[in-house]
């Protein structure tokens, strides 16, 4: 892919310095502190990073689903085929979420209702948004649900969510969540909590759906072996910003912040050898409560000099379609 | 010391379920299912398997927290499952725990210090110098100031209370810790603080571990040997390299296929496993795989195979992969619930 040519008609959704605070008794997160981005149509765009780093909280944040009392979006823009999300009626909101945008979870249950049958649940979804009757929603929960390889899908219409597996209740929400075909899917941790055989099985299927329905896909997840198994483009995230932006093939390669090569260093590698100590990432993340002084990763950075911990660096070209907020880029590629 | 640290012979645990009140029988789900296996002292041994294979049950078994229904757990060649009240508080310092989530692990009104000491004080009074000493000592060990010691779990990070966690198991000196995920709840770049941490501790202390995971990736790197269970059952056992080389169990060979590798490059080939883990309370007749087996013959639908000695050093419960030579005389598994009677 690339990206650098993409005409301007190809994005769907476009973040523009968003910032998104949640507030405490106390205490005030900088939860999003100035995120911009694209996803293409069509695409499968990976967001990476370890927990805090603000990965879910830029998709509750598109969705506009974020608690109402603590959190807040305080600028920035999301633009969907041009138009800003934030300055949308509730209810024109509601028409988007579902319909053109949807959204599956770690644990399907916190989107599956329990007391209601899983084709009813389908079917509703296909009723409110696109007004057809009720027989035809009914056709449809079933459709989607062979489209996602549940077996008997006839049966399994019938059946409550407390009556499938973990892997099962997965299929079933992406059912749900394709049912409209939207433009754009989030999925937050989709396979997290699932065994790797049904995570393979599961990671299988949304590649294979994707390719199908033409779905752009927002993929989140802190594992690097998902997303390279998965995505054609990646960003990065640390401390509630994006440190890096890059094709799947050039971020695994060359990574150009040190918190990505990190990352990727500190994970376990046969080919480097068994029973060895593995690069460790000295520190812990930094409290997002407090003002960070030039580059946030910089207290853990072996590539530091005081220009990082002076001044904030921005995401600049280090190479075509390869983005990175690092002073030293060039000499961490190298590295 | 002669023979292995640890010996499990044909460690068993049923549980009952359903209410049996009125009934004769009782059905029992077969939670670990005739599991042996050895540990040397300083050796690594990581049982893997998906959810309901059995793997924290034996974890548990191990440390005696839950009772077996058949089967011995032998340290230095004590039977640790007939030992009284008493004796096991002797030889639980031997071995000692950490769990996968320090955030429940951890008694939230403790310090950091009252955590790490509390196991000494089980079996020796310490003044307050003596365990202000030990305290400090540990945090050096796990890679913690020494002025933590006042801090609640609360106050300290994720990574950092796994920290304690494994403070604590050391306390007492044991020479066999039982991880279970002890890394699964970390982000990736503490996850590698702690491998380093119990790869350092084993080197400096000689400790063993039986390191109980579901990720490959960090199980590969550990592991000298390396269990694979299904079901209740080990189906293959063998040195850590061979295993991942060359897997020999169908079911191994799709668990290794199916994690996913921080590598763009590498082109899928296989197509995952179909199918999910069945239920152990009726767990499917003969090799509980056979469902999800692309091998699986008719034998395979009727007979539970045997763990068969390969000649690499590993064992083997496959009909296709490792026939037995002398088929050893079993009655055929008739039914899929099996009763108790009360």
């Amino acid at each position: 892919m690339q990206m650098h040519q993409t005409a301007r008609n190809d994005v769907l959704l476009e973040l523009r310095d968003l910032e998104t605070r949640f507030y405490g008794e106390e205490s005030v997160t900088r939860a999003l502190d100035g995120i911009s981005f694209q996803v293409m149509k069509g695409e499968t765009l990976g967001v990476v990073g370890e927990s805090g780093c603000g990965k879910s909280v830029t998709a509750l944040s598109i969705l506009r689903l974020l608690p109402k009392v603590s959190a807040r979006i305080v600028g920035g823009e999301v633009r969907f085929h041009g138009c800003n999300l934030l300055e949308l009626s509730d209810r024109e909101m509601r028409k988007i979420r579902g319909d053109q945008i949807a959204m599956i979870f770690q644990e399907p249950m916190t989107s599956l209702n329990p007391v209601y049958t899983i084709g009813h649940q389908i079917a509703e979804a296909v009723q409110i948004h696109t007004k057809a009757s009720r027989s035809v929603a009914k056709a449809k929960a079933e459709e989607m649900l062979r489209l996602v390889r549940i077996a008997d899908p006839e049966r399994r219409v019938s059946n409550y969510p407390h009556e499938m597996s973990g892997g099962m209740r997965q299929r079933a929400m992406i059912a749900m969540a394709l049912a409209c075909s939207p433009e754009l899917l989030i999925a937050d941790e989709p396979t997290t909590a699932l065994d790797v055989t049904i995570q393979a099985q599961i990671l299988r299927l949304i590649v294979d759906l994707k390719e199908r329905t033409g779905t752009a896909v927002m993929f989140i997840t802190h594992d690097l072996g998902v997303v390279a198994e998965t995505c054609q483009r990646v960003i990065v995230m640390y401390a509630g910003r994006i440190v890096e932006q890059a094709t799947i093939n050039d971020l695994f390669a060359s990574p150009a912040h040190p918190y990505t090569q990190g990352l990727m260093r500190s994970m376990p590698d046969p080919r480097r050898g068994r029973q060895r100590r593995l690069p460790e990432i000295p520190g812990i993340v930094p409290s997002l409560r407090d003002p960070i002084v030039g580059c946030s990763f910089a207290p853990r950075c072996p590539f530091a000099i005081d220009i990082c911990r002076e001044k904030t660096p921005v995401l600049r070209d280090v190479r075509a379609g390869h983005t990175a907020a690092c002073w030293r880029a060039e000499e961490v590629m190298g590295a | 010391m002669n023979g292995p640290l640890l010996k499990v012979e044909n460690l068993t645990k049923h549980y009952p379920f359903g209410s049996g009140l009125f009934k004769k029988a009782i059905p029992v789900i077969r939670a670990v299912e005739d599991v042996s296996f050895t540990v040397d002292a300083g050796e690594t041994l990581c049982i893997v398997g998906e959810s309901g294979c059995g793997k924290s049950t034996v974890a548990r078994l191990l440390m005696r927290l839950i009772e077996p229904t058949a089967g011995r757990v032998l340290i230095d060649g004590t039977d640790i499952a007939g030992l009284k009240k008493d004796a096991l508080h002797a030889w639980r310092r031997r071995m000692q725990m950490v769990f996968q989530d320090p955030y429940s692990s951890l008694n939230p009104r403790l310090t950091a210090g009252q955590i790490i000491t509390e196991p000494v004080e089980n079996y020796e009074s310490l003044s307050r110098k003596q365990r202000q000493a030990l305290a400090a000592d540990l945090l050096r060990k796990v890679g913690m100031s020494p002025e933590m010691i006042h801090r609640l779990p609360s106050e300290l990070s994720g990574g950092q209370r796994q920290r304690l966690g494994i403070a604590r198991a050391l306390a007492l000196q044991p020479s066999l810790i039982i991880a279970d995920e002890a890394v699964s709840a970390l982000d990736v770049s503490v996850q590698a603080q702690i491998l380093n941490l119990l790869l350092d501790l084993q080197q400096q202390m000689g400790i063993a571990f039986v390191f109980i995971s579901h990720d490959l990736g960090v199980v590969e790197h550990i592991a000298h040997r390396v269990a694979v269970m299904y079901l209740g059952r080990i189906v293959e056992l063998a040195p850590s390299q061979a295993l991942f080389a060359k897997p020999v169990h169908p079911y191994t060979e799709a668990l290794i296929a199916a994690a996913p590798v921080p590598d763009p490059t590498r082109v899928r080939l296989e197509a995952p496993v179909e199918g999910e883990v069945p239920s152990p309370i009726n767990p499917p007749s003969g090799c509980a795989f056979h469902p999800r087996c692309p091998l699986a013959v008719e034998r395979c639908r009727v007979e539970a195979p045997p763990l068969v000695p390969m000649a690499d050093g590993r064992v083997v419960a496959c009909h296709v992969r490792a026939p037995a030579t002398v088929i050893p005389p079993k009655p055929p598994v008739a039914a899929n619930v099996s009763f108790i009677g009360t």
